[in-house]
């Protein structure tokens, strides 16, 4: 089992992010948060501070993740915050306006820039500094959409497709480390990115549940994992379809 | 769009749109009015709409400060209060004043000034608030307290959620010795017998509530269960407590209370031994009994019920109390839920608060059409002659006059209604 103790965060004013921060408080860890809109994290740092005990530390900053030069003076910050660190999680990410990329190469280039190039950034610093303290565990939420290229988002899929794919690499580098690798796969959650979706029906999920899964797995240090798990089989039944067939169905 | 509804499953409502709040404001861009829903422990239409955007607070469910010395906390109002509990009661803080549902937000509490067992000696839920943000939907943000913007203090507490949007509450909280309560059962055996022992009760226990068996009639109309508590004093050993979660998973198609079910069940519960000398109870099964099983409020089928709460001023509520009695046991409609409180002196806070000094009766009803409404209009006229007043939280169906004659401040309310908010419940009171 690996200890979460002390866990810096990326993105953590997204829905999901701070189920997970709410529960890892709960359990005792200290949590360093960093999220884009500032009042929005601030409101996010109070209510963890109020949940959490007199050791525990809380804190944060904000910062725009796309802003990749920043980096490594972020997780600097983190990782003197906390006195160490035992895990990330990445989780911020946006979900693009489909038909509108398609006419607009510089807002397709910015949603790369949001979902995978600032991950995988982020994902590179990570890598070394956990293989030199030879432990550790980084999890990143990717997407169920990066498993298949559909035509209503295969920006967003090929962005989350490109960390999954990355992290898979990576897990194998860093596997005799003793770093953990653990890809975050969602189904359909109920977070404000889902905004004006018809949320009824048996696929949605809430962030806390999925959140209950990303510590789980992050403790046992899963590989790839789908949240909630019967995503593992609907996503096996979606790639099995072939091309010739697939490029046909209008999903 | 699907309709929605709260806790007793009717009215069936359909807003424009729907809209779960990220931010503690309102949304520029909206089809007005707005409408706002808690966590939807109401029965009936207080929290529903059909016109305009409804808004769901769940999603404002930050804490922003607790004072563990002074038991002061401040959070979002979309927090529940089971979430609350968790949080302060290891501390040794309670909720000064908690509805029978640990469900219920911060908002909708305050938004329906609730009142728990202990109103005779604790009031309502609004006095135990010490400030709360109001949005409104001119972009203002005010900061009320009975010092600051008292006006919309006292119009927001119990004020329906119409004067704007609360996004947080400050609340004094209680302090307690441990999570459990001394609980004493007593039973009686007829209306006049519980007016006795509730006296007697009152003075010393802090929290007090009888269960009625709502069928029995003549000689002992109104018998029933007396239970008083109070929070258990420090205790060398204390038992453990685990809650077994039971769900009701599906909705049958008709009710499963019918008068075969619940006179039998009545019949059993009002005969049930009870422990003399009192005993410890785990606060959850004491304060939200109806919690332990989710989605109780299925086993009335897919017609849904109505709850019926009155309040009746002291000279005439044991007189008025029997005559409602009487009514519903000839009418042979009722269930399991009659409960029976008497309210304290303490004026309420809020310019349309339920809670006044009196006697105040809750009952759910299957709802079987027209038979239940008729029952209900019998009822209304007798809450009417004793110059009573009917919950809003608890009402689908209340004619206007009686809510305005109810609530005489309504007008002077009106000045503070916020003029893009609106509900179902509100446009049936002024139409
Ligand atoms: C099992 C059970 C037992 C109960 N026992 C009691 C009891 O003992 N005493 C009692 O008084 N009540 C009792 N109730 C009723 C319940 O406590 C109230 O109806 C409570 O207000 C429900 O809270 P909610 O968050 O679900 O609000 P909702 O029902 O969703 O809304 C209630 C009102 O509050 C308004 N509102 C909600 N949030 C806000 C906000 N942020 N800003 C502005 N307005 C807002 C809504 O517009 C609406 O008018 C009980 C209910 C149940 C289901
Ligand atoms: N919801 C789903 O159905 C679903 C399904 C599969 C995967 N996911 C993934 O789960 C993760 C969490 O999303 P969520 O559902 O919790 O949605 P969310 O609440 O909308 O969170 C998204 C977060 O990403 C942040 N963000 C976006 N761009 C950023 C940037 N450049 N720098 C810093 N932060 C940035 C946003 O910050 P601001 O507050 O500043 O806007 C926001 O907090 C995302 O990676 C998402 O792709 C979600």
């Amino acid at each position: 089992m690996n200890t979460l103790n002390r866990v810096v965060i990326f993105g953590a004013t997204s829905s999901i992010a701070e189920q997970t921060a709410r529960q890892l408080v709960q359990q005792g860890a200290s949590v360093y948060c960093i999220g884009r809109n500032p009042e929005r994290l601030a409101t996010v740092i109070a209510d963890l501070k109020t949940r959490a005990g007199n050791s525990q530390i809380i804190d944060g900053i904000s910062a725009d993740l796309t802003r990749t030069d920043k980096h490594e003076s972020l997780i600097a910050t983190a990782n003197d915050s906390l006195g160490g660190l035992d895990a990330a999680l990445i989780a911020h990410g946006s979900l693009p306006e489909q038909q509108k990329c398609e006419q607009d190469i510089t807002l397709t280039l910015q949603e790369f820039d949001t979902n995978a190039l600032s991950v995988i950034s982020l994902l590179t610093l990570l890598a070394n500094r956990f293989e030199k303290q030879q432990r550790g565990v980084i999890a990143t939420i990717s997407s169920v959409a990066g498993d298949r290229g559909r035509q209503s988002n295969y920006i967003y899929g090929a962005a989350k497709g490109m960390v999954s794919l990355f992290m898979q690499g990576l897990r194998n580098r860093l596997h005799k480390h003793n770093v953990s690798v653990v890809t975050i796969k969602p189904g359909f959650v109920d977070t404000p990115m889902t905004k004006g979706f018809d949320k009824s029906g048996f696929l949605w999920a809430q962030p806390d549940k999925v959140a209950r899964g990303i510590i789980r797995s992050m403790q046992k240090g899963k590989g790839e994992v789908y949240l909630p798990g019967f995503w593992q089989l609907i996503m096996l039944i979606i790639r099995s379809i072939p091309e010739s067939i697939f490029k046909r169905l209008s999903l | 769009m699907k309709p929605l509804h709260s806790w007793n499953r009717l009215p069936r409502i359909t807003p424009d749109t729907v809209q779960a709040l990220s931010a503690p404001s309102l949304p520029d861009q909206a089809t007005l009015p707005f409408c706002i829903y808690g966590n939807g422990r109401s029965y009936g239409d207080v929290c529903l709409s059909d016109q305009g955007t409804l808004l769901h607070t769940r999603t404002l469910d930050r804490f922003i400060h607790f004072d563990r010395h002074q038991g002061i906390l401040r959070c979002q109002s979309g927090v529940t209060l089971e979430e609350i509990l968790q949080l302060i009661v290891p501390h040794g803080w309670f909720l000064p004043s908690t509805p029978g549902t640990r469900y219920a937000t911060v908002g909708g509490c305050l938004a329906n000034d609730v009142h728990g067992k202990n109103h005779h000696e604790a009031g309502s839920f609004g006095h135990h608030v010490t400030a709360f943000e109001l949005i409104k939907s001119d972009g203002e943000a005010l900061v009320c307290s009975p010092d600051d913007n008292h006006e919309y203090f006292y119009a927001t507490i119990g004020g329906l959620g119409l004067t704007g949007l609360i996004s947080w509450v400050e609340i004094q909280l209680m302090s307690i010795q441990n999570s459990w309560m001394w609980v004493e059962a007593q039973r009686f055996g007829n209306l006049d017998e519980f007016w006795y022992l509730n006296e007697k009760a009152e003075q010393n226990w802090p929290y007090t509530v009888a269960w009625i068996d709502c069928l029995a009639r003549n000689n002992a109309r109104g018998r029933g269960i007396l239970l008083t508590g109070q929070h258990a004093a420090s205790q060398p050993q204390l038992p453990r407590y685990r809650e077994l979660p039971l769900t009701v998973p599906v909705t049958p198609p008709f009710s499963l209370i019918n008068n075969l079910s619940l006179r039998s069940f009545n019949n059993v519960y009002y005969r049930q031994p009870l422990k003399a000398q009192g005993s410890l109870c785990h606060y959850s099964p004491y304060f939200y009994p109806l919690d332990a099983i989710q989605n109780w409020n299925r086993i009335y089928g897919h017609k849904g019920f109505y709850q019926y709460q009155c309040v009746l001023p002291p000279a005439v509520a044991p007189e008025a109390t029997s005559e409602l009695l009487k009514a519903i046991a000839a009418s042979g409609q009722g269930s399991f839920l009659a409960v029976l409180k008497t309210f304290g002196q303490k004026p309420s806070r809020g310019l349309l608060s339920f809670p006044r000094p009196g006697a105040t009766l809750a009952l759910d009803f299957p709802n079987r059409g027209e038979r239940t409404l008729k029952l209900f209009e019998t009822l209304d006229a007798i809450v009417m002659a004793a110059e009573g007043a009917l919950y809003p939280a608890k009402d689908a169906r209340m004619p206007a006059e009686l809510f305005r004659a109810g609530y005489p401040d309504w007008e002077k309310f009106c000045n503070f209604v916020d003029p893009a908010f609106s509900s179902h419940f509100w446009r049936r009171m002024t139409a």
